[in-house]
């Protein structure tokens, strides 16, 4: 059975969090409560609102975006990753459905304890528009590449 | 009702008073005597008249026929009586005394005894006139009044009227009898004395109601205010949501304040005016004394008054005032409740009230409705006179399917409200059956039509007294249930004028609901849940509640195999990893610290988990089993965390939502009491420490709180401790304890909470419903359904009904709307807080039972107003503009061709 300590531990490896001062995140771990999926099961769904964040703590889950065409894995996420952040930054309806590809263990970080804790601490505000900024590059990259097969498949 | 107290009195309690007043006429002699007996013994025995020689003797109990000399010429004597000495005589006066006052005692004892009780009487009566009276208004009138005023009417207004009653013409002739013996007794001794006592209360009677005037107003006032509040407190009472969510609870504050400040005043110059009256009272007959004391002195010292006589005077004198002052008070009490009495009968009055005969009890049985409804020229006006509904005629037979369509102040909803009686018709004719509406009996109106609307105010009760409240109009055995109760019961009923009917017994009447026991009776209800889709949510709330073993011994018996069932199942339904069951020999780590300890649900306050960190019993098993230190090391550790988790936190952060052992206000407690104690170990700390400690350590939850402070050996040391603990408990008389024991059955606890007899952790996503569901499976699989649904129907719906949601609360009041079957069914917006979807479900779901149902229990529907869009499913549809009647006709016909239904559509 995990400890408060070694939850600790388990949020410093997420990169976001690597920079805060333990004082703060055993609060964060402390406030966090540990959620069991079943493989198959639901984090949350394409279109609800969010209220929590989740870091994997052990377990593979799988991104789905639903589509016309039915419902599309378009991506991954392993241990130490952090999801669902977005929505609850943002206040935007999830953008895609998370669910457990395998048995799936994780923290659930509820919006209000991962607002209180960036406005506490600046640096991790910054770490937070550092890891959007970054992901917005990759996106605004692969759309760029994306954009390019597409011209090439129109031309070609 | 008789406007006048004393009348309304003498009329229910003639004989009574009659009877008092020969009483208390008895008592005079004996009051007379009890004044002159010291007389004679002051002037007889202790100064020597008729012993002036050593010897002498007189004769004791000698009595002479009264006016035995003028009649005849001669004293007349009938009792010769005994002689005796000086002494003798003296004890003998003494005894006679004292026998005096215990007589005069005696009759005081009788007279309080016998006008307390008709007091009450009368109150009683009186209570229930009132009553009464409340049902036999029309309904329009408690749009007006406040119910909690009417309350405080007649339970506390008429309160002291009870106190007055009894008194009402036996005190002015008790207290008046003895204030003229006085007096008499005052003239025979001397008659300059006697004019000067009555000089003096003349002029008291003079000048008291002169002053007193104002006190009647002011206590008026005070009735009134006082009302008023009791009204506004009801009122606020029952809207308390209102005044939190907004922010009003000052706007309430503010005019309770101004109110309770109206009736301080008037409260305040009624006393200071009755301490004034009181006051001239008290110096008039002090001057009286004076008068005595002076005068009377005076005319002793000459010689015109020997001392006895001045003695007995002063003692007649002293008895004098009471009465007197008795008088007045009585004088100036009725005068109050008499206004009091007139301010509550012009409540009660004015208003048409429905006959007495429309509330009787029917004979034989209840005709049903035969041909329907017949309107003509309806009017109808609300109380301010504005025009619900201009004109409507119209005819509506028994078994017609109406739909009414209107919106807001067209009239439809008025109109159902006119045809179900709870509106009143200001012109027109409207019949029922051929019969004018208003002269049916409520025997008609009430068991043959079934009125449904929005409101769903239900008196506090289970689910089944809910439900079955429209069969109990009358109790079906009245004579055997008579019988079973005492005479006297009966009697004082009876001398009340209360309603002969016994109120403990079966009202249900099964035969109107199509059963003929209270078991099919059951079953009828859950055939009804059913249609109205409520049955499961019975069942829920019959797993939420609790269950007396002894009392269902074979249902327990059966929820304890459950609990085998679902314990051997866990693994196979995989929930053994997120469902922890309690183990007598394992720690559970999803409860407390305390819980593991008594492993059981308190039953006593000294055990509820806020009391064990002082209870001594845990005290002394923590510190026999080494568990005492230690926990409050980590009672120490958990304190010191939290503060340096949260102690920089202001008390509005959200983190503290998380922190379930503290509350943040407490955290500078916990600081200091951390700096004191210091490294100081448990023998050497205060006992306020100590408690605040443990209190910590003891509801410590290791799954929850993840702070890894409980090791595995302190975990096997409390439940090693909890087996001490129980086997101690277990010798105490009382158990404070139910355990958790996978033999029995804990009583304390929901049924759903013994079937599941563990913790579920909250790690695992939608574990908690996850295994709600799967106990009801098993339930069901097991065949408790019934019984879990039998245990729904004794659920508490809560005063008014809170404790169930709106849309439960409509869809009871539509299954006790069909539990009656009544002839036709008048709907006004029932179920307005369902979905569009759900309230056509319903519709259709009256309308398959009634095709269901034999023709001659076939039931009519009119209801009102009807979505556009189901109105199609009726027979017939009227709609109302503007308050009239504008079109009416077949559902086919208003569909198809009118273009107001289709602009109504849209």
């Amino acid at each position: 059975m995990a400890t408060l300590s070694d939850e600790v531990e388990m949020l410093r490896k997420i990169p976001l969090f690597a920079a805060i001062d333990p004082g703060k995140l055993k609060l964060l771990a402390f406030a966090s409560s540990r959620k069991v999926y079943k493989p198959g099961q639901d984090l949350f769904k394409q279109g609800e609102i969010g209220d929590a964040a989740y870091v994997i703590v052990d377990g593979v889950a799988d991104v789905v975006v639903e589509a016309e065409a039915g419902e599309i894995v378009v991506a991954n996420l392993g241990q130490n990753e952090f999801i669902g952040e977005i929505s609850i930054l943002c206040d935007v309806p999830r953008t895609a459905t998370v669910r457990a590809a395998e048995e799936l263990q994780t923290l659930k970080i509820k919006k209000e304890h991962f607002l209180g804790l960036v406005t506490q601490v600046p640096d991790l505000g910054v770490e937070v528009m550092r890891e959007l900024a970054s992901r917005l590059s990759k996106t605004t990259a692969e759309l760029g590449e994306a954009r390019r097969e597409l011209s090439a498949l129109k031309t070609g | 009702m008789e406007r006048n107290l004393l009348k309304y009195v003498w009329k229910h309690s003639r004989s009574d008073q009659l009877w008092m007043l020969v009483v208390i006429l008895a008592s005079m002699p004996t009051y007379f005597l009890s004044l002159e007996l010291p007389k004679r013994i002051v002037n007889e025995p202790i100064q020597g008249v008729g012993f002036e020689n050593p010897g002498d003797t007189e004769f004791f109990l000698q009595v002479h026929l009264p006016f035995g000399e003028t009649l005849f010429g001669r004293p007349i004597m009938l009792f010769q009586g005994f002689e005796l000495e000086r002494i003798g005589f003296l004890w003998a006066l003494s005894i006679a005394f004292l026998a005096l006052v215990i007589a005069n005692g005696l009759f005081k004892l009788y007279i309080n005894t016998y006008k307390g009780r008709m007091g009450e009487r009368i109150l009683r009566r009186l209570r229930y006139e009132l009553f009464d009276r409340v049902l036999r208004y029309p309904l329009s009138r408690f749009r007006r009044t406040r119910a909690s005023e009417i309350a405080s009417m007649i339970k506390d207004e008429v309160e002291p009227m009870g106190e007055f009653i009894g008194d009402a013409f036996t005190q002015p002739l008790f207290l008046g009898g003895q204030a003229l013996v006085a007096l008499l007794f005052i003239f025979l001794q001397n008659v300059y004395l006697g004019i000067a006592t009555i000089i003096v209360i003349s002029f008291q009677a003079w000048l008291i109601p002169i002053l007193r005037r104002r006190l009647i107003e002011l206590g008026k006032q005070r009735q009134i205010a006082a009302r008023q509040f009791a009204g506004r407190l009801g009122e606020v009472v029952e809207g308390i949501q209102e005044a939190h969510t907004n922010d009003t609870t000052n706007y309430e504050r503010a005019e309770m304040t101004s109110i309770l400040g109206r009736l301080f005043f008037i409260r305040f110059e009624l006393f200071q005016r009755k301490f004034s009256v009181k006051f001239i009272n008290n110096l008039l007959i002090q001057f009286l004394s004076f008068f005595f004391y002076a005068v009377g002195g005076y005319l002793a010292i000459r010689g015109t008054l020997d001392i006895g006589q001045l003695l007995g005077v002063i003692v007649a004198y002293k008895d004098l005032p009471a009465p007197v002052r008795g008088l007045i008070d009585h004088d100036q009490k009725r005068l109050t409740v008499e206004v009091r009495y007139a301010q509550i009968i012009e409540q009660f009055t004015g208003d048409e009230l429905q006959p007495k005969q429309l509330h009787a009890i029917p004979e034989d049985g209840v005709p049903r409705i035969k041909s329907g409804y017949d309107v003509q020229r309806l009017g109808v006006e609300d109380e301010s006179g504005s025009k619900l509904i201009e004109t409507a005629t119209v005819a509506i037979g028994k078994t017609e399917k109406v739909a009414v369509i209107g919106g807001f102040g067209s009239g439809a909803s008025a109109f159902a409200e006119v045809l179900a009686r709870v509106q009143l018709a200001t012109s027109g004719r409207i019949t029922l059956d051929d019969v004018p509406l208003e002269e049916q009996p409520e025997y008609v109106i009430g068991r043959r039509i079934s009125f449904l609307d929005g409101s769903t105010y239900f008196p506090q009760g289970s689910v089944f007294d809910t439900l079955t409240y429209v069969l109990k109009n009358q109790p079906n055995d009245p004579d055997a249930a008579d019988a079973k109760i005492d005479s006297l019961t009966k009697l004082e009923r009876r001398r009340s004028a209360n309603f002969d009917v016994e109120y403990d017994t079966d009202w249900i009447d099964y035969e109107r609901a199509g059963v003929t026991n209270q078991e099919e009776l059951t079953e009828k209800l859950r055939e009804i849940l059913t249609d109205v889709n409520m049955e499961e949510d019975i069942r829920a709330l019959g797993l939420r509640g609790s269950l007396d073993p002894e009392e269902f011994p074979e249902l327990a018996a059966a929820l304890l195999e459950a609990r085998n069932i679902f314990r051997d199942r866990l693994v196979e339904l995989g929930f053994d990893e997120f469902v922890e069951p309690f183990d007598p020999d394992k720690y559970n780590t999803q409860s407390s610290v305390g819980e593991n300890l008594l492993f059981g649900t308190a039953v006593t306050k000294g055990f509820e988990p806020d009391s064990l960190p002082g209870n001594e019993m845990i005290r002394k098993i923590l510190d026999d089993n080494n568990l005492h230190s230690p926990l409050f090391e980590m009672g120490k550790e958990v304190a010191s965390t939290t503060l340096e988790l949260f102690g920089d936190l202001d008390p509005e952060n959200p983190f503290f939502d998380q922190l379930n052992y503290m509350n943040p206000e407490d955290l500078p407690l916990y600081r200091e009491v951390l700096s004191n104690i210091g490294d100081k170990e448990l023998a050497n700390v205060s006992e306020k420490q100590r408690v605040l400690i443990m209190r910590l350590s003891l509801s410590y939850i290791e799954e929850q709180n993840k702070l890894g402070l409980l090791t595995d050996e302190m975990q096997n040391k409390i439940v090693e401790a909890r087996k001490l603990l129980r086997e101690k408990l277990m010798a105490l008389p009382v158990m404070p304890i139910a355990f958790y024991e996978t033999e029995t059955y804990n009583s304390a606890a929901s049924i759903q909470d013994n079937v599941l007899l563990g913790r579920v952790s909250n790690t695992v996503a939608e574990g908690y419903e996850r295994v709600t569901a799967s106990i009801r499976d098993l339930l069901d699989e097991l065949e408790l359904t019934d019984d879990v649904f039998r245990m729904g129907l004794t659920f508490n719906i809560g005063s008014g009904g809170k404790r169930l949601s709106e849309t439960q609360r409509q869809k009871l009041h539509l299954a006790r709307a069909l539990l009656k079957c009544p002839d036709i069914l008048v709907a006004n917006q029932p179920l307005n807080s369902l979905g569009s979807r759900e309230q056509a479900d319903m519709i259709k779901m009256v309308f398959d039972r009634i095709n269901a149902s034999s023709d001659e229990n076939k039931m009519g529907i009119i209801w009102a107003p009807m979505q556009t869009a189901l109105a199609e499913m009726f027979d017939r549809i009227l709609i109302f503009e503007d308050g009239e009647l504008v079109e009416d006709g077949t559902a086919k016909e208003i569909v198809s061709e009118s273009a107001r239904f289709k602009e109504l559509t849209g």
